[in-house]
């Protein structure tokens, strides 16, 4: 199927800030790895990675609004529900666990990571109510 | 909600993706349309009601009368 240029644009920014991501966590880790980075630049570091994680985020949220196409539109909005359902649940429910000492402790960010596969889940769960899955 | 759009296509021997191009939306759109698994916003029902030259109550059935006649 034909990408929209929304569509477009938006892989463009996803690739670009999976190599910002990249390039902020590779030096992180080795620099906390090796006890290269302390004091306010280790609030720098620890953060920087974050950011193109957050810039996902808000691509996300461009793409919603340019994508002229009403239709991959709603299922978009419906995966992003999906995912955010999901993620909300599992760290909620995490987090009782946790509090009752009956798990580990996770970092949050994997709450993020949880919201990226609830994506995968919402297009599913497309496929399957609507036979449609998306262009993202 | 069922509509004649199908039926209004195939008369002018259009596929999905010709109707989809006409109306600058996805192929999926046209099928989830036509299917009724999804209602058109109401911009784009008004760009297909003018696509075909009729009204828009020619082409899509109204829910709320689709339910009294049921009744």
């Amino acid at each position: 199927m034909a990408m929209s240029p929304a569509s477009k644009r938006y892989n463009i920014r996803v690739i670009w800030l999976s190599l910002l991501y990249g390039a902020f966590l590779i030096p992180a880790v080795y620099g906390f790895k090796h006890h290269l980075i302390d004091g306010a630049i280790g609030y720098v570091a620890a953060i920087l990675p974050a950011l193109p994680i957050i810039g996902i985020f808000v691509a996300i949220g461009r793409y919603l609004v340019e994508e002229q196409d009403e239709y991959v539109r709603m299922l978009m909005v419906r995966q992003t529900l999906w995912a955010s359902g999901f993620s909300l649940s599992v760290a909620t429910i995490w987090g009782f666990l946790e509090s009752f000492d009956l798990v580990g402790h996770i970092p949050a960010f994997y709450i993020s990571v949880l919201w990226f596969g609830g994506l995968g889940l919402g297009s599913a769960m497309n496929r399957i109510t609507l036979g449609s899955s998306g262009r993202c | 909600m069922d509509n004649r759009l199908r039926v209004l296509r195939a008369e002018r021997n259009w596929s999905q993706q010709d109707l989809a191009e006409r109306l600058e939306v996805s192929r999926q759109s046209v099928n989830a349309i036509e299917t009724g698994k999804y209602d058109p916003s109401l911009p784009l029902a008004f760009r297909i009601a003018e696509l075909f030259d009729k009204p828009i109550e020619d082409i899509f059935t109204s829910p709320s009368r689709n339910s009294s006649k049921a009744i």
